[in-house]
């Protein structure tokens, strides 16, 4: 009996031990605790358009593609580096001519194997203008998009691309327009992804469930309301999914999300509504993140207006650059969502993409006294009066504008000196742009595409470039801009293109306000949960429970 | 009887006509709809030209109204921007819609006429002046004050209710929402009601029939209700069409994926084909209301007669 005894004690110890060290290794690899099958849900918004990856250009289409797509790279959700994901290699010796080698072993969620075909396919239908891809401008460094693509909307001449030749099964080239040395950083923007033969055989039927090749895979899909996404098991990459899916909600209000968050019926809110900001500490404690996307707020000038394009303009853009209080606005307004802008880029860029802090100068630092003296030097505000520009219907822009307006008249002790001015929509606000209706400076953002320096400057600043509103046109910019690009030398493209946005600055060619922050909040039973450059969740690294 | 509902629904048609074109001429007015398409960037010309020709906005004005008025004929509503057929959109959202005004019917209908009733019976007592403080708070304070205060106490505070509704949309998840749509309406109900009983109290029939020794029942049920009814149904019933347009305000605080939310959504992405159909569908809901309505005239008072 003795014998027996001991034994059971020894059983106990045993058991406490094991009960001990469990917890202890749960703890120590983070992951012990999770349970890999559970599920989550977030919020969402309705996708604008229909959900092909070259025709998605906002953040609610772009969160689902984050999810089902992989592409040839993919950014680092830390540090926004592109890292090869599914390219073996890409080979270029002159910056023109590129030789991508696609993985072995990657295949859709259909079972069909990702090949060079997948790639080349996928990037003919972006560029073919009969697909009304609305980013088909990703595809216009390749040659022949002038051919799929005709600018004035004849009918096409060619059906692909002539810049793309399938080489062997996983091989293709890419032959460039022009020397573009960061090109292979651009590809793991959602538009260059990969896409299956279902893709193109049973369009309508892909587009109600579309099929990809990244960790998760679409269970069910209703449009304007809900989708449900499930872990793909048999997902190849190192970026596997740690939790069983994930149930993408639509809200019409972000308001309503984030009391359902607080109620306990939503997991994940990654939009906090500026009116909640006040409570967000209180609500949420430490499940609440804020932290740098690759976004920044700008004002642009209509250099079309002949008033806002004279000599000595640019002292008077300065001058409205330096009457405006960002600190105070960004800490009243935003709550410290924003950061006061210091340069044209994003420090998600990081110092070596191009991002320098304070590289703008005095021109941004608030200073009253120096503001009225450069306006008035400028030959004062044309027509006596600044209207700002902005749509209505969406965001707080109200709220900023009128204070941005608060500050320069203060600063110019004039209180007519600034103005709102409110478009109802922002269709609408985006038709007046694009018909250069605008008399004054008007709101203009940016998010970025891929993080490099280059999409912060050429889509924007550059003549005639797909988002250069205000029409700036600089030859000095232009020509540093094209020999940045045919660097081959990364590090030395980036310093030209620093030197062009040297330019930038020195014309004040728009005014520089503020990065914006993506915020999140979630559930208790979340963990490890974060948000990458692009101000998305990054949904497969969150474990539940 | 039936040549009054004929010509009824020949009256309709210029409505439609009219309603229609109005609408159709309010959303081109706001502006090109392709450029709202593109984020905050141009759309390339060549894109733009060719989704505009897709949409059929290439064309003048008084042609796409032509045009879309054709396809109506035919069960055609056009596409949304997203690619989804605008009658999908409307199967989606018209039953959710549909059952949500339901739900505030009844309340309206049971409490409202309830209180009406009770109050108007007992005029000048406390029940009737704490019911009239009541309905007083109710039409002052807006919709969307309601709406959020009940989802904070009861969804965030309490934890009765979920916050939101959820994709189906049941009935019992529309509870809470259709009270709220209804408060106002209902806050008139009962003070049509009340009004209406108080005044009808001190007619002959109600003195005959309760001097006939009729019980106390059937006197203000049957005598009493049915004649006092006229004014209320008239306003339930234009209220049928108000519920369901209106509901955009109680949709999005309860994140409803119904009518209001597609018209909400259509106005801001100015998808002229998304608004001008379910505006269309929301007129002809209108009109067959109100012919209801005065089809059940007759019905509730013998003396009128349609010929």
């Amino acid at each position: 009996m003795r014998g027996a005894t001991h034994a059971k004690w020894v059983a106990c110890a045993a058991a406490v031990a094991l009960v001990a060290t469990a917890c202890g290794g749960g703890s120590d690899s983070g992951g012990g605790g999770g349970d890999g099958g559970a599920t989550l849900s977030s919020s969402w918004g309705d996708p604008q358009n229909p959900l092909e990856p070259a025709n998605t250009n906002e953040v609610q289409g772009g969160k689902v593609l984050s999810m089902i797509f992989r592409g040839l790279k993919r950014y680092n959700p830390e540090t926004a580096a592109a890292e090869d994901w599914l390219a073996e290699k890409i080979d270029t010796t002159d910056s023109q001519n590129f030789t991508i080698t696609v993985k072995d072993g990657w295949t859709f969620s259909n079972g069909e194997k990702v090949t060079a075909k997948s790639f080349v396919d996928a990037w003919n239908y972006g560029a073919g203008l009969k697909n009304n891809q609305k980013n088909a401008y990703f595809f216009e460094y390749i040659d022949g998009y002038t051919k799929t693509h005709p600018d004035d909307g004849s009918a096409p001449s060619a059906g692909t691309l002539s810049g793309l030749k399938i080489v062997d099964e996983m091989t293709f080239t890419v032959k460039l327009k022009q020397k573009f040395s960061s090109f292979p950083d651009t590809l793991g923007y959602a538009a260059f992804a990969p896409l299956p033969q279902t893709f193109f055989t049973d369009h309508a039927g892909w587009l109600k469930k579309p099929v990809g090749n990244g960790p998760y895979a679409i269970d069910s899909y209703t449009k304007g309301s809900q989708m449900v996404l499930k872990k793909w098991d048999g997902y190849p990459g190192e970026d596997k999914a740690q939790n069983g899916g994930v149930t993408l909600k639509v809200y019409t209000d972000n308001n309503t999300a984030y009391t359902d968050l607080i109620a306990g019926n939503l997991d994940l809110v990654d939009d906090v509504p500026a009116a909640q900001l006040k409570n967000v500490e209180n609500d949420l404690g430490d499940r609440y993140l804020n932290t740098p996307a690759g976004i920044i707020q700008t004002l642009a000038f209509p250099f079309y207006d002949p008033d806002w394009n004279k000599s000595g303009s640019d002292k008077v853009r300065t001058g409205l650059s330096r009457a405006i209080d960002r600190d105070q606005i960004t800490k009243t307004i935003f709550q410290d969502t924003r950061t006061p802008a210091t340069d044209w880029t994003s420090p998600v860029l990081g110092e070596e993409g191009g991002f320098k802090e304070g590289f703008c100068g005095d021109a941004c630092d608030y200073d009253p006294e120096e503001a009225k003296k450069l306006i008035e030097e400028g030959g004062g505000l044309p027509g006596g009066q600044v209207k700002i520009t902005y749509n209505a219907d969406t965001g707080s822009h109200k709220q900023w504008v009128d204070a941005v307006c608060n500050s320069i008249n203060n600063a110019l002790d004039n209180e007519k000196a600034c103005v709102g001015n409110p478009v109802g929509t922002f269709a609408d606000f985006r038709s007046q742009i694009g018909d250069q209706k605008m008399t004054g400076p008007f709101r203009a953002g940016w998010q970025m595409d891929y993080p490099l320096i280059q999409n912060f400057l050429q889509p924007l600043y550059y003549t005639n470039a797909s988002s250069n509103d205000g029409k700036w046109s600089n030859e000095d910019f232009d020509s540093l801009v094209d020999k940045a690009n045919a660097e081959t030398d990364i590090a030395e493209a980036v310093k030209t293109f620093q030197q062009a946005e040297e330019v930038v600055r020195d014309n004040m060619a728009a005014i520089p306000l503020w990065y914006q922050n993506g915020s999140a909040g979630y559930a208790e039973r979340l963990s490890d949960v974060r948000l990458n450059p692009f101000s998305v969740p990054v949904y497969e690294e969150i474990k539940v429970g | 009887m039936g040549r009054y509902v004929i010509r009824r629904l020949l009256q309709m048609i210029p409505v439609f006509i009219g309603a229609t074109l109005l609408i159709f001429l309010m959303v081109n007015v706001m502006g090109d709809p392709i450029a709202g398409l593109c984020g905050d960037r141009q759309c390339d010309p060549a894109t733009a030209a060719q989704l505009e020709k897709e949409f059929g906005l290439d064309k003048p004005v008084w042609q796409q109204y032509l045009t879309y008025m054709g396809n109506v004929f035919t069960g055609d509503f056009g596409t949304a921007f997203n690619g989804q057929p605008v009658t999908e959109l409307m199967a989606t959202a018209f039953p959710v819609t549909i059952r949500l005004t339901l739900v505030a019917i009844f309340f309206e209908i049971v409490i409202g006429i309830t209180l009406g009733v009770v109050t108007g019976l007992r005029r000048g007592r406390p029940v009737d002046t704490s019911v009239l403080l009541l309905t007083l708070v109710v039409i002052s304070v807006p919709t969307f004050v309601t709406g959020l205060l009940l989802q904070l106490l009861l969804g965030v505070e309490w934890g009765w209710i979920k916050p939101s509704v959820s994709t189906d949309a049941t009935f019992g998840e529309l509870i809470v929402p259709g009270l709220v749509l209804a408060s106002v309406s209902l806050a008139y109900v009962t003070r049509l009601t009340r009004t209406s009983i108080a005044e009808n109290k001190r007619s002959d029939y109600v003195r005959t029939a309760v001097a006939k020794g009729l019980p106390h029942r059937r006197v203000v049920t049957r005598h009493l209700l049915r004649n006092s009814l006229i004014p209320v149904v008239t306003f339930i019933g234009t209220d049928i069409g108000a519920l369901m347009g209106g509901a955009i305000v109680t949709e999005r605080i309860f994140n409803i994926h119904g009518v209001g939310y597609q018209l909400y959504q259509g106005i801001l992405r100015q998808n002229t084909q998304t608004v001008v159909g379910f505006v269309t569908v929301l007129v002809l809901v209108f009109l067959v209301a109100n012919l209801l309505v005065d089809l059940l005239y007759a019905v509730l008072d013998p003396r009128i007669r349609y010929a």
